[in-house]
């Protein structure tokens, strides 16, 4: 059994879709970070195949680039629940609804 | 100078009178004795003209000649195909007619008449200018049709005046239409006057249908010759002729009217409903005689009918304790004799007892407006009493008319009432047309209803003027003589009641047939029928022997003396009252019957009065429903299909454009809905979006 | 045995597979947000592994630096420091979304799915770790790094000054502010 770039991928595509569900469903404001996160990372994983399978190095660079990306926007969210807690004392989504109408 | 070619003028001369004070003294209300002078001198010259051109005729063309006088052509209409197939033109002339017949009639209609306008000036008194004018303006009207009436020499004429007198009499009887009691009653006569005008009219387009013509010289004659031929036509037209007769003439069941009319003023009581308008039915049985003889079915009914109503309304004024109710049925029961006389073939006994009952029961009516003149309106007998010594002149006079009514002889009454008994007892015997035991029932009828007869006047005399005022202090100082214009045509009736009937003496019974002055006088009027009628005229008139005519005029004159006593003892004398009160209660039930005229009116209004009302509504509601419904749903149709437009501008159209604006709205808040800051949507959409794209871009790809 | 050595590589790429979207499914479905966290480290991990396996080891050490080691650790500071009172487990999830998020996601699943069947999938060469660089064969780092200093100079600069960016960011947002405070309690932070 040979693996190839289409399980990778089709592994990829598993997390990917867990990881969109998880943001649309989870009610914590940081779970639905950290489901955020596991789409990053099947992207990454996504990318790390077809680098390897197209022999360019390019998208081990580019994944880098995402994971570097994606903490500073890990920062920024978190930086946004303190905020969030700060004002309304939730994380919870739902409850996060001052400019709902 | 012809003055029966002038006959048509006795009739203008009253209508002059009447449209004279109709539009002009009623109008202006001018004073009374404008009015007076108009109607008088046109019934009084009437009156003259009138006497004077039949006494010319008379002598000059003799009494069995017919003189008409053709004024102009009338109705001209086409021409139509009447029973025997041949091609008749309607040709109606307005032609007046001079014969034995219609001179009698006119020769009394206008003596009366005029005696009664005369009696009017002092009755009427006291109206205002304006009724008096109206009243004098409706009574020459009256006198007008009436003579018209007599005058026509076709039937299209007579049923002018036919009904000119009908509404003369609706418009007198409601003189005083203020008072409602007074215009219904007015109103109940012309109603069953109508419907008898309803059974003429049928009657003058069955004579059309079957002779062609309206004409009586020319009907007459042809009938006459073939009896055969038009005996069934003759028993149609007959029985047609006698329900106008019915109702013109008040017998059962179209009498009720009569009764009501004495709401009218007595003077028009006495003139139509005594003297002239109702024995216009007589008149006409007697002038179609030959028609009727050719039927002996219509002969019989009109027989029957008769002797019935003459019974029958001679009980029921028993009772009545108001005197011009006793008059009026009275006059029921009186023009009940006359058709029984026209209906056992007695046509000049009929004629003759019209004039002589013209005489008396107008004398009797103008005698009772005297009392209730004199009784300041009051018309209950039970309130009167001893006007004996009060008014001697209208005392002697009604008890002469009251002899004559009763059949006492040589007064007028009981040469013609004796006349008609003893023909209906020769019908009886000789069994005439094989009816014969049905008219000695009715003789026998006639004879009970001479007592009665003679019960009741003399009942009406013992109470009213003999025995102590009733009345009370306040009207006892009333009591008065009546002016002379009231007395003096009522000793002018009375000396006719006394001597009037002479003129129709039954010679025969003396061997002397000659000296029935009215009977040859009235023969030409009588057409022979073929040979058959006349054998059985000899039949009958041998069917009794002298002695026993004798025998019934007799009995007829005993049972006449026997009705006085009875009211003699009822009535007079210190046991007044007593007898009759007793009488009256141990009979309770047969006296309440015949007060309350056995409830005829009330049956009728709750039978065919009821129904026709039903009826009525029914149709009114109908017509409201359907027909109106119909027109509604048309308007209805038009409203809603221009609604409906009107919508559909307002929708449509209208609409089109505010979808386009609603649409905006609509889809700008759904839009909007997108954004509201609901997260979770954002990533559904998104991902839903998203599949969307790449399905797409499958699809597109493949 | 021989089976295991032979096909070592698929057997070992199925277990990584598994726990890695084991771990997925924990992120997703584990109500504590701890245990959510634990599982995310657990997933970071095997994606490391994977990496390992495609020759692309130096991501997989920055894979677990980073991610495993400054992002996961970072979310279980703000976890446990954040004393939120209404969080409770039960309350994990939104309501009535599960059905429909499941549906999109699993629509979008299958519309890639399709995607990859549709595309030609020979097997991988798998070549290509050690890229030649001039003539020498390099380790994976040092190729890398050769590409990101010169190839992908400009998107490095770039993606420091984002970093720049993303630590103001942060320390604005994590100001005690007057302004950025509510009318809730503060936290003790």
């Amino acid at each position: 059994m040979i693996i190839t770039a289409t399980h990778y991928v089709a592994l990829s595509l598993i997390l990917f879709c867990l990881g969109l569900v998880g943001v649309m469903v989870r009610r914590n404001f940081i779970t639905v970070l950290m489901s955020l996160e596991l789409m990053f990372n099947a992207v990454n994983l996504n990318l790390i195949a077809f680098s390897y399978r197209l022999d360019d190095l390019a998208g081990q660079v580019l994944a880098i680039f995402v994971i570097t990306v994606a903490a500073a926007e890990v920062a920024i969210g978190l930086g946004l629940i303190i905020a969030l807690v700060r004002l309304k004392d939730t994380v919870a989504l739902d409850e996060a609804d001052v400019m709902r109408s | 100078m012809k003055f029966y070619d002038l006959i048509w003028l006795v009739p203008i001369f009253p209508v002059l009178g009447a449209l004279i004070n109709g539009l002009v003294s009623n109008r202006l209300g001018l004073k009374k004795s404008v009015t007076n002078v108009v109607a008088i001198s046109g019934s009084g010259l009437a009156w003259l003209l009138g006497w004077v051109a039949i006494g010319q005729w008379a002598f000059e063309l003799g009494t069995h000649t017919t003189h008409v006088v053709n004024l102009f052509s009338w109705i001209q209409g086409g021409s139509l195909r009447i029973l025997d197939g041949t091609l008749a033109e309607i040709n109606i002339a307005a032609s007046f007619q001079l014969d034995s017949v219609s001179a009698l009639m006119v020769f009394f209609v206008t003596l009366v008449g005029f005696l009664i306008h005369v009696y009017s000036i002092g009755y009427m008194h006291d109206e205002s200018d304006r009724a008096y004018a109206r009243y004098f303006s409706y009574l020459n009207l009256f006198m007008f049709s009436m003579l018209v009436l007599v005058l026509g020499s076709n039937l299209a004429v007579m049923f002018v005046g036919w009904e000119g007198v009908g509404l003369c009499s609706y418009l007198l009887i409601g003189f005083y239409f203020e008072k409602d009691w007074c215009a219904a009653a007015g109103m109940k006569a012309f109603i069953f006057n109508r419907i008898g005008d309803w059974g003429f009219l049928l009657a003058i387009f069955a004579t059309f249908m079957v002779f062609g013509t309206l004409e009586f010289t020319q009907i007459f004659p042809v009938a006459a010759e073939h009896p055969d031929l038009y005996a069934g036509a003759a028993t149609v037209i007959g029985l047609l002729l006698f329900v106008g007769a019915i109702g013109k003439s008040a017998q059962i069941p179209l009498y009720v009217w009569l009764p009501d009319a004495m709401a009218g003023p007595t003077p028009v009581s006495a003139l139509i409903h005594a003297a002239t308008m109702v024995t216009a039915g007589v008149y006409m049985v007697v002038r179609c005689n030959v028609i009727f003889r050719l039927s002996p079915t219509a002969l019989l009914v009109v027989a029957i009918v008769g002797g019935v109503t003459a019974i029958f309304a001679a009980t029921i004024g028993l009772v009545q304790n108001d005197i011009k109710k006793v008059l009026a049925y009275s006059t029921v029961s009186q023009l009940g004799y006359m058709f029984l006389g026209a209906g056992v073939g007695a046509f000049v006994a009929a004629i003759f007892h019209v004039l002589t009952h013209a005489f008396f029961k107008a004398c009797l009516f103008l005698g009772s407006g005297s009392v209730i003149h004199a009784c300041s309106g009051e018309q209950d007998i039970r309130k009167m009493g001893g006007l004996k010594k009060h008014m001697p002149t209208t005392y002697w006079t009604f008890l002469a008319a009251t002899l004559a009514i009763s059949g006492i002889p040589i007064f007028a009454g009981f040469f013609s009432k004796d006349e008609i008994l003893g023909k209906a007892f020769e019908a009886g015997a000789g069994d005439l047309n094989t009816f014969g035991s049905t008219y000695y029932v009715l003789w026998f009828l006639g004879l009970a209803g001479a007592v009665l007869t003679a019960f009741y006047m003399f009942r009406l005399v013992f109470v009213t003027f003999h025995g102590e005022f009733r009345g009370g202090e306040e009207a006892e100082h009333h009591l008065h003589e009546s002016p002379p214009s009231m007395t003096m045509p009522l000793v002018v009736l009375g000396v006719l009641s006394i001597f009037g009937g002479l003129v129709g003496i039954p010679g025969k019974l003396f061997g002397h047939p000659e000296w029935n002055l009215v009977e040859r006088f009235l023969e030409p009027a009588i057409l022979p029928i073929g040979h058959a009628a006349e054998n059985a005229e000899h039949v009958s008139h041998h069917a009794v022997s002298l002695g026993l005519e004798w025998g019934l005029v007799i009995l007829s004159v005993a049972v006449a003396f026997f009705g006085i006593w009875v009211a003699h003892r009822f009535y007079m004398g210190p046991e007044a009252f007593a007898r009759p009160r007793r009488l009256a209660e141990r009979f309770s039930f047969a006296y309440r019957l015949l007060l309350n005229k056995y409830w005829v009116d009330e049956i009728y209004a709750a039978t065919v009065i009821a129904g026709t009302i039903k009826l009525s509504r029914f149709l009114w509601e109908f017509d409201a429903r359907v027909v109106d419904g119909v027109v509604n749903g048309t308007a209805l149709t038009t409203v809603g299909s221009s609604f409906i437009s009107g919508i559909f501008d307002l929708k449509v159209v209208d609409g089109a454009v505010n979808l386009v604006a609603k649409s905006y709205d609509v889809a700008s808040r759904e839009f909007r809905r997108l954004q509201v800051g609901y997260a979770e949507g954002y990533a559904m959409v998104m991902v839903f979006g998203a599949a969307i794209l790449l399905g797409v871009f499958y699809l597109v790809k493949l | 045995m021989e089976y295991l050595i032979a096909n070592f590589g698929a057997i070992l790429f199925y277990l990584v597979a598994v726990l890695a979207v084991a771990g997925a499914v924990g992120v997703v479905t584990l109500r504590s947000p701890v245990h959510a966290a634990l599982a995310l480290l657990e997933t970071f991990i095997m994606v490391a592994v994977l990496f390992v396996l495609r020759h692309a080891e130096f991501l997989a050490a920055v894979q677990v630096l980073v991610y495993a080691g400054g992002i996961m650790v970072l979310y279980l500071f703000v976890i446990m420091l954040v004393r939120v009172k209404n969080l409770r487990p039960e309350d994990a999830f939104l309501s009535g979304i599960a059905p429909l998020a499941v549906l999109g996601g699993v629509l979008l699943g299958a519309l890639l799915a399709l995607g990859i069947l549709l595309g030609t999938m020979a097997a991988g060469a798998g070549a290509g770790a050690l890229t030649a660089v001039g003539e020498e064969t390099v380790g994976n780092t040092e190729a890398v790094g050769w590409l990101l200093y010169t190839k992908y100079l400009v998107p490095f600069e770039v993606v420091s000054v984002v970093l720049l960016v993303a630590m103001i960011g942060a320390i604005v947002f994590g100001r005690r502010d007057a302004a950025l405070t509510g009318s809730g309690e503060g936290v003790e932070l």
